[in-house]
């Protein structure tokens, strides 16, 4: 379908307000303008990696998250996690417990996805679900307080690769997830920034979301603290 | 009608596993355990199972997609050992603490370093604190009734369950058993009906939240009620499935303890070879019996200790140590329990079979004559003893 900007505006967020990121973090845009391109008719099951986005869209007795079930479970494994509620949706679904189509999206930051989620991201692609994983990068741990990952730009200054008197900041080049997505074999991947251009993030998460097979989506993302 | 089989344990779990035909199963291969998830890659390949079976890459990812197929609604069910549980770790909390009727099969082996495949109770008691209930199984027999109940307890309970049987020991021997009819299986175990699940067309929901201080709390204690209250789920259904099979579990097994003067307490297989001892110290006239604890969590802490009044000298098996100075696991939470019930019978602990040194009838008889030194001083000069390295 055409992209047609007054439309996707007009539908219900999925993702709403009341969280607590903070102002000027590109993560809740991102996700939201991510989720924008689901159909409205159609369910979701969201699985977040632990991370600023999970611990301040879910805080108990509260979420953000509107028309989608979500689910956290731990850090590195929100692709592992997402892989297993994808497989069962075929058996709920031929024993007519459920009808409505339902798409599955995991969400990580670039720590979670990048570092400590690689292998149960690469696991989980390799094996062919049909499944997102949108990776929102910011370019370093930003939930614990601006730490270097392996998405840190070269010669970054962080706190765990501080720039001082003998070193220039984050020795070692960035790691190029996409890149490595694309090696795997899959239907689709992209990468996007949220800012400028809402077509191209809505039109590529729409392709992402409703491709078939395991899918990748990049969204670069700045953190207001780093 | 029951059918007359000979299977090793993995294949009697795995078969149990066929006639309960999980929503889906997420494993990764250890030893002893590999041939469970191996087994039933067969049966799915065949169209024996409706089952989604999801080849993973490690053990983390296997707990992280049961827990995601459990949180979608789904009847979910995996096997593991050793390091694959240690690896497991995290997520395993994450499975209680989601409150979700995972069933995991445990081939008890030891935990590295150094590294050994062979079976001791390590890598289970290891994660003993993770809000998952414990079943220990003799034999092939109780391996297969106690996974066909255990899909049954966990979804009363909306509690995980793990069923842990002796590796090699207990996973690779061949014994004669009786299994149930597919259609008793699946008319015992019934449907899954989750009352809030990812999937649900009619109302969507949020899990795995962040609590803040007071919430945590809460929450917290509605897992430890809720383990609490496991007894009684457990206890119900294992009559019902008594009714059905004429088999009878209860929280632990009771050995010829009504008159005994000296007490051994053993989980798993060894406890086999601990009821020969008892049967030959008996024809010897000695007063042996004989506890061997079905669930370790929770820990039948009043119902033991109710068993043991009357010892004159107690000794507790563990097979692995809590490598804290003092003494493992299975003792210090029963002498605990026998404390607060005000009971103050002579009792030590024997660390036995690290690693699968093999124990024999003789290595148990030696702690009975231990205990009968035991019981006509009434004193414990040493707490903890590794058997067969020191007297």
């Amino acid at each position: 379908m055409a992209y047609s900007l007054k439309e996707s505006v007009a539908k219900e967020a999925r993702f709403v307000s009341g969280h607590r990121m903070c102002a000027g973090c590109g993560a809740p845009p991102a996700i939201r303008n991510v989720l924008n391109a689901l159909k409205e008719e159609d369910n979701a099951v969201i699985s977040c990696a632990t991370g600023c986005l999970e611990v301040s869209s879910c805080i108990y007795p509260y979420t953000s998250w509107n028309k989608v079930s979500f689910i956290h479970t731990a850090f590195e494994c929100a692709a592992a996690t997402l892989s297993g509620a994808e497989k069962t949706y075929y058996n709920l679904k031929k024993a007519g417990k459920i009808k409505k189509t339902t798409k599955f999206i995991a969400i990580g930051g670039d720590g979670g996805t990048l570092d400590i989620g690689l292998q149960s991201l690469s696991g989980a692609m390799e094996r062919g679900h049909d499944i997102t994983y949108v990776c929102y990068d910011n370019g370093a741990y930003m939930n614990t307080g601006t730490q270097r990952s392996s998405s840190t730009p070269h010669f970054a200054d962080t706190t765990t690769s501080p720039a001082g008197k003998v070193s220039p900041g984050k020795a070692q080049k960035r790691k190029d997830l996409t890149e490595i997505m694309v090696k795997h074999n899959i239907p689709y991947v992209a990468q996007t920034a949220l800012f400028g251009n809402l077509q191209d993030i809505y039109t590529k998460s729409e392709k992402a979301i409703y491709t078939e097979g395991p899918t990748f989506l990049a969204v670069f993302s700045p953190c207001p603290r780093g | 009608m029951a059918i007359r089989e000979r299977l090793s344990g993995n294949e009697a779990v795995a078969t149990a596993m066929k006639q309960i035909n999980p929503d889906t199963v997420a494993a990764y291969p250890i030893t002893p355990s590999t041939e469970v998830p191996q087994y039933f890659s067969n049966f799915v390949a065949n169209g024996d199972v409706k089952t989604e079976f999801i080849a993973v890459e490690s053990e983390h990812s296997a707990m992280s997609a049961c827990i995601g197929a459990s949180a979608a609604g789904g009847r979910v069910m995996s096997a593991t050992s050793s390091q694959g549980l240690a690896y497991m770790f995290e997520m395993l909390y994450v499975a209680a603490g989601l409150r979700l009727p995972i069933t995991l099969i445990c081939g008890n082996r030891a935990l590295s370093a150094p590294l050994n495949i062979h079976n001791d109770h390590s890598d289970s008691m290891g994660v003993r604190d993770a809000g998952f209930i414990q079943l220990y199984c003799e034999n092939n027999q109780e391996a297969y009734d106690n996974t066909i109940m255990a899909v049954k307890i966990a979804e009363k309970a909306n509690l995980p369950v793990m069923v842990c049987y002796d590796g090699f020991i207990t996973s690779h021997s061949v014994e004669n058993i009786m299994l149930l009819e597919t259609e008793e299986v699946q008319k015992f175990v019934g449907e899954r009906k989750p009352t809030q699940y990812l999937l649900d067309d009619e109302r969507n929901i949020s899990m795995g939240p962040m609590d803040l201080q007071k919430y945590y709390f809460e929450h917290r204690k509605q897992l430890a009620d809720a383990m609490r209250g496991a007894k009684t789920i457990i206890e119900e259904v294992s009559e019902e499935f008594y009714k059905l099979t004429g088999r009878k579990y209860e929280l632990f097994e009771n050995y010829k303890m009504d008159d005994a003067d000296l007490g051994i307490v053993v989980l798993n297989s060894t406890a086999g070879t601990a009821k020969d001892a008892v049967d030959e110290l008996r024809r010897n006239g000695i007063k042996a019996g004989l506890i061997k604890p079905r669930t370790f969590r929770p820990l039948p802490y009043k119902e033991i200790p109710e068993k043991l009044k009357n010892l004159k000298a107690l000794a507790i098996l563990d097979k692995c140590d809590s490598v804290n100075g003092y003494a493992a696991p299975l003792f210090t939470e029963l002498t605990s329990a026998m404390y607060s019930s005000g009971l103050t019978v002579p009792t030590v602990d024997y660390i036995y079979g690290l690693g699968g040194v093999d124990v024999k009838v003789d290595d148990i008889i030696q702690i009975y004559k231990k205990l009968n030194e035991i019981a006509k001083t009434g004193n414990v000069e040493k707490t903890t003893y590794y058997l067969g390295m020191e007297n």
